[in-house]
């Protein structure tokens, strides 16, 4: 269903032609062309060039590193996001208000400030670093700080997508369940999670594109060193400032089209989840 | 009991992710004392970077607010084929490393780029200098306006301006006068979430700055450069500026949802519709 269509035949209003040519020309220009390059330029250098620049070893680590501290961070947001959306609907509570505001902090707070601010705390001289140092847990520069950035950086996503499903959810539903007998855990298997689980997928699937891309609230709290918390965003800095060109856009290239092929596989498990349950 | 245990993991949670980390920069930032936080935000390298970082945003923030209003004008006012495939590509830098943005423009201004020669040639500089942070930030923050606008436009449908066109107002009037004060709170909102993401954007200005410290240093490099330098209090220092931006952002979205709870409902439809196109 596409809501962008709106039901008018007749082009009564004038700029048509002005408004969509500007949007056009200027869409071209600063987003098209440019990432153009980046596809053309990866071949540069000839296929061989392209397969051994994206398969050498310290490359294919720091995409292994990217996509699987993307996909932790975005199961860990998708289980807490869940809880705050559902607490954030359902209950009332002190500074319910400024807590929910609080949730978009991640997409207003510069990604560098939260980089050092993460890293000053779970640094091992750190506050919350010195505490889990006494359980043996190191945080800052290992691949577990960088799942720690990637989390703060996706928590939104999972929470503002399903918070209106939340609200849009009917109660009846859930007291006719516990009506019947159900437990609450069954009311949740059974009644709650078929409803939530499409929503959430689209959480994770919006905090994991935002989480393998990310690089200013990463780089701080890694400790980059090659091969083991070393992400791939910044291996495409250090080719770029190795003036390997060529390099720096065959990871490039290899990143978006992982990532668009996850996304493509998640749409598909979701229009399989709607068309198997008849949801929404 | 599953109430208060719910509510228990939500608060813990975000406490550690959210508010802690927020506190730290104004713990770190003040830990010397005031008078090296007062020093630290007026030296001229840190003025010099607010100052490249306020005119970065003053000039990347009305392009958008042009551009936005004009797509949203041809998408929610007329119906063409492609329309979904246009919002889509809309949507696209939202969905692009803000790293890869950087290496775009390294590719095609850079020394070994596409337009390298031409640009040396005729002694102009774009990547490592201030039109290639324009041009990063303008490309990371280029779908906000627009999207936010779109919703809203939509919702409003077109009766109103052709009420207007019909008594004899020009197109120009038209717009001025009936759909801009319409839209005017939307306009806002996205102009207040395209300039926060503007003004504190780190990787792709990164990759295209070249970060020479008072000259070609946003604020955000400006902490990186002053971090990486073991130089922390001064770093928090700068931070806690953009944090302060970031709270100022936070007040004024909800000040915005509170006026106009429909921006916060059409937000939401949005993202219910990406999920189809994504």
């Amino acid at each position: 269903m596409d809501v962008y269509a709106a039901p008018r035949p007749r082009r009564v209003l004038p700029g048509f032609g002005l408004t969509l040519g500007y949007t056009m020309v200027y869409l071209c220009l600063l987003v098209l062309i440019p990432l153009s390059a980046v596809f053309i330029r990866s071949l540069g250098g000839g296929w061989l060039h392209f397969y051994q620049a994206v398969t050498a070893p310290r490359v294919l680590a720091s995409l292994r590193l990217s996509f699987g501290a993307s996909l932790a961070a975005a199961l860990v947001n998708s289980v807490f996001g869940a809880i705050i959306a559902w607490v954030l609907v359902r209950y009332r509570f002190p500074f319910k208000r400024a807590a929910d505001a609080m949730v978009d902090l991640p997409f207003a707070l510069p990604t560098a400030v939260a980089g050092i601010a993460l890293t000053a705390l779970y640094a091992p001289s750190g506050w919350l670093g010195r505490a889990l140092a006494a359980w043996g847990i190191k945080v800052a520069f290992t691949p577990l700080g960088i799942v720690v950035a990637l989390t703060f950086i996706g928590l939104p996503f999972v929470v503002r997508t399903l918070q209106p499903v939340i609200e849009d959810l009917d109660r009846e539903v859930e007291q006719a369940a516990e009506t019947l007998g159900a437990s609450p855990l069954q009311t949740f298997r059974r009644v709650l999670l078929p409803v939530l689980w499409p929503p959430m997928l689209t959480g994770f699937a919006l905090a994991f594109a935002r989480a393998v891309g990310e690089y200013g609230s990463v780089i701080f709290i890694a400790g980059n060193m090659p091969k083991f918390t070393e992400i791939a965003p910044l291996l495409i800095v250090t080719k770029l400032e190795q003036f390997d060109y060529e390099g720096a856009a065959a990871i490039a290239v290899v990143m978006m089209v992982l990532s668009f092929a996850i996304m493509l596989g998640i749409n598909a498990l979701q229009n399989w989840a709607v068309t198997r349950h008849g949801e929404r | 009991m599953a109430r208060r245990f719910l509510i228990g993991c939500a608060l813990i949670f975000m406490a550690l992710f959210l508010l802690i980390p927020l506190l730290a920069v104004f713990g770190e930032a003040l830990r010397k004392g005031i008078a090296v936080y007062f020093a630290a935000i007026t030296e001229p390298s840190a003025l010099s970077a607010i100052r490249l970082t306020l005119t970065v945003a003053l000039i990347s923030v009305p392009l958008n607010l042009v551009f936005g209003v004009a797509a949203a004008w041809a998408i929610a006012k007329f119906n063409f084929r492609g329309k979904s495939t246009l919002i889509t590509l809309i949507d696209l830098p939202f969905a692009i490393s803000p790293v890869i943005a950087g290496l775009m423009f390294i590719l095609l201004f850079g020394a070994n780029g596409w337009l390298g020669g031409f640009l040396r040639a005729h002694h102009l500089r774009i990547v490592f200098a201030f039109p290639g942070i324009v041009l990063a930030t303008t490309f990371v923050t280029f779908p906000f306006i627009a999207r936010e606008l779109i919703p809203v436009m939509q919702s409003q449908g077109n009766a109103d301006e052709e009420t207007a066109l019909t008594l004899g107002a020009t197109g120009w009037q038209t717009f001025w006068r009936v759909t801009l004060p319409n839209i005017r709170w939307g306009l806002l909102y996205g102009v207040l979430l395209c300039n926060a993401r503007a003004m504190g954007e780190f990787g792709a200005v990164s990759v295209v700055s070249g970060r020479v410290r008072g000259v070609t240093a946003t604020m955000p490099l400006h902490v990186e450069i002053l971090y990486n330098d073991y130089n922390y209090a001064a770093a928090f220092a700068v931070a806690s500026l953009l944090a302060l931006l970031a709270l100022l952002t936070l007040a004024g979205k909800s000040f915005l949802e509170w006026r106009q709870p429909e921006l916060r409902r059409t937000g939401h439809a949005r993202d219910r519709t990406s999920r189809g196109e994504m």
